[in-house]
């Protein structure tokens, strides 16, 4: 059978791609520039094919702890907004961290603080990788450049949520959600059987057999000894998640003198400015956190006494830079360039700042 | 009589109920939750349903309904109980799903969460311990709290002009196209437990027939809250709140049709 190949947006991807993974249910709440998932999976009323279930909540707040709800029965269940919103979600997420609940979230980023703008931003990186919600937890955490990217890592998000039982999350933002590619959709994938969720999640609250203990999914737990018992089994989770699962790629890194680290739409951009600089015979390399939590802390490391200087290139005033200059611990000068406020810089204002902020200096 | 005639089985008018364990309660003493977690218990063992139930427990003194009750529970977030429930129960439609919740997480915090789940009328029970006033907090003003009433944050009695009127939130969601039945009861009497068991089991009824969203609101007691005894909590109760919160169905669609 031949591939199929489909124009779509981000935002449809996602919205097609959760149909075919075999997910159980969507929840969500209208927000630029995101509705485009919910809308799809209107239009295409899963629930009359593979029995999905889709809703519109009342609120962001409300879809969050749909999501809480549905997953504490072992049930495969996703939610997407945008920055506002999901500052909106940040309990229900601290939540399902806290109750150790997999599931999927996805965010497409605008432009921040406060109302802010509808247009692109990536300034929701501290958010997503240092918290956001209260306690110490993580969120596993995928940052799409490409629309084909936006459809994988909706199975692939699914898959590293239920292996460690862990909330993930798609760290987009609005131009790979709006921008429209080429994309292969995943294949259909059966939703799983109360018996299969039995066996397999064997934790999840689907009504108590005679013979087996009730299944409780919550997050509190009183006495403080058992509560940091608890939060030492998260930590070591997360190390565990942190060894296992770190996901990057590298673009004419290996002869690189200097090097860009940029994520999602950035990286896209940031692949034109290698091609810009090495037709000047600048030796630019480009390494793309795929993951941004686990962080490739050790790749980026790896180049701290290769290279002569690192640009973190982001939509931000500065955020992904920190966990770069953590990496190569003072070995390597690193500087940050980024545009705010939802405008999106081009590749030859990069070129310039690395110029400027690197090289010449 | 003598013990071992009281004591066969045809003189029983009393047992625990199978799916209440033995773990020691934390609620205060005369606190209405004791009676209304038994008939829950109760109702799920009746109606064989204990290995389809999930139960939603919400923030406040019932966040631990789950040491109680041996079914399988979800904790809620505070007054988020509505949305928890209206997943489980769409992506569970075959499954018994219920929410336990107080005045403060139903009638403040989550009030949009109630008021949604209700029109949207998912087939779900919402179980409403209505005792006016923050018990697990320290007996703060509740939305439901009566005017005078005085709490630790209306030292002086809730004032009408301060804090506005108390919720009726029951008279609210029977508005509501969603929802099949909204009863208000109590369990103060023998006769009143009776009564409520009974509209508890039509609620449960409801849900497993898919007929909309049934609520059951108990006005209860919170001698510890209320600054009193749990026999002058009943006495109080009858005197203040069942005249602005009189028992009976609210509305009832079932039996009207």
């Amino acid at each position: 059978m031949s591939e199929e190949i489909k124009l779509l947006k981000g935002n449809e991807a996602i919205a097609l791609a959760a149909i075919r993974c075999g997910t159980d249910g969507y929840f969500g709440y209208p927000i630029t520039p995101q509705s485009e998932i919910l809308e799809t999976l209107m239009a295409e009323m899963p629930w009359e094919t593979t029995g999905m279930v889709v809703l519109q909540a009342e609120s962001e707040v409300a879809a969050i702890n749909m999501v809480y709800g549905g997953a504490g029965t072992g049930k495969k269940v996703m939610t997407s907004s945008s920055s506002p919103g999901i500052s909106l979600k940040l309990e229900g997420i601290s939540y399902l961290a806290g109750a150790e609940l997999p599931c999927l979230i996805v965010n497409v980023m605008r432009g921040g603080p406060g109302l802010g703008t509808i247009q692109p931003s990536q300034a929701d990186y501290f958010q997503t990788v240092k918290g956001g919600g209260h306690g110490d937890y993580r969120l596993i955490t995928l940052a799409p450049s490409s629309v084909q990217e936006m459809a994988d890592f909706v199975g692939l998000g699914f898959d590293l949520a239920f292996k460690y039982s862990n909330p993930a999350i798609i760290l987009a933002d609005g131009i790979v959600g709006q921008m429209m590619e080429k994309v292969v959709l995943p294949p259909f994938q059966e939703r799983k059987t109360e018996a299969e969720i039995r066996e397999q999640s064997t934790w999840a609250a689907q009504g108590k057999p005679t013979h087996r203990k009730p299944n409780v999914i919550t997050s509190l737990e009183l006495d403080p000894a058992v509560m940091e018992e608890n939060n030492i089994r998260f930590q070591k989770k997360y190390k565990t998640i942190e060894e296992n699962e770190v996901r990057y790629e590298e673009f004419h890194c290996e002869d690189a003198e200097y090097l860009l680290i940029a994520f999602g739409s950035s990286a896209r951009i940031c692949q034109k400015v290698v091609e810009l600089a090495r037709e000047e015979g600048i030796r630019l390399g480009l390494l793309r956190p795929i993951t941004l939590w686990p962080f490739p802390t050790k790749a980026i490391a790896g180049y701290a006494e290769k290279v002569k200087g690192m640009l973190s290139v982001e939509l931000n005033a500065g955020q992904m830079v920190e966990d770069v200059r953590l990496a190569v611990n003072g070995k390597v000068q690193v500087e940050h360039f980024g545009r705010l406020g939802g405008i999106v810089f081009t590749p030859d204002e990069i070129l310039v700042a690395l110029k400027d902020l690197i090289i010449n200096k | 009589m003598e013990l071992n005639e009281i004591i066969k089985p045809e003189n029983l008018v009393y047992e625990k109920p199978r799916l209440m364990n033995e773990n020691p309660m934390h609620y205060c003493p005369g606190c209405s939750h004791g009676v209304i977690h038994k008939l829950v218990a109760e109702v799920i063992a009746d109606m064989g349903l204990e290995d389809k139930t999930i139960g939603v427990s919400p923030v406040g003194c019932a966040v631990f309904a789950y040491n109680y009750i041996d079914i399988d529970w979800i904790e809620a977030a505070h007054g988020r109980a509505p949305a928890v429930a209206t997943a489980a129960k769409r992506l569970n439609p075959d499954k018994m799903v219920f929410t336990y919740q107080g005045d403060g997480d139903l009638a403040a915090i989550g009030t949009a969460e109630t008021i949604h789940a209700a029109n949207r009328g998912e087939n779900i029970v919402i179980i409403f311990v209505n005792n006016a006033i923050y018990g697990m907090t320290g007996g703060q003003m509740a939305p439901t709290t009566l005017e005078g009433m005085p709490t630790s944050t209306t030292p002086y009695g809730r004032s009408i002009a301060l804090n506005g009127h108390p919720l009726k939130i029951g008279e609210l969601l029977a508005q509501l196209e969603g929802t099949c039945l909204v009863t208000r009861q109590s369990v103060h009497t023998a006769a009143a437990v009776k009564k409520a068991k009974k509209m508890l089991r039509l609620a449960f009824e409801n849900a497993m027939a898919k007929k909309g969203t049934s609520i059951v609101e108990f006005v209860s007691t919170c001698s510890s809250g209320w600054k009193t005894t749990p026999d002058k909590a009943n006495k109080w109760m009858v005197e203040n709140m069942f005249p602005f919160y009189p028992l009976g169905d609210l509305k009832n669609k079932i039996e009207t049709t």
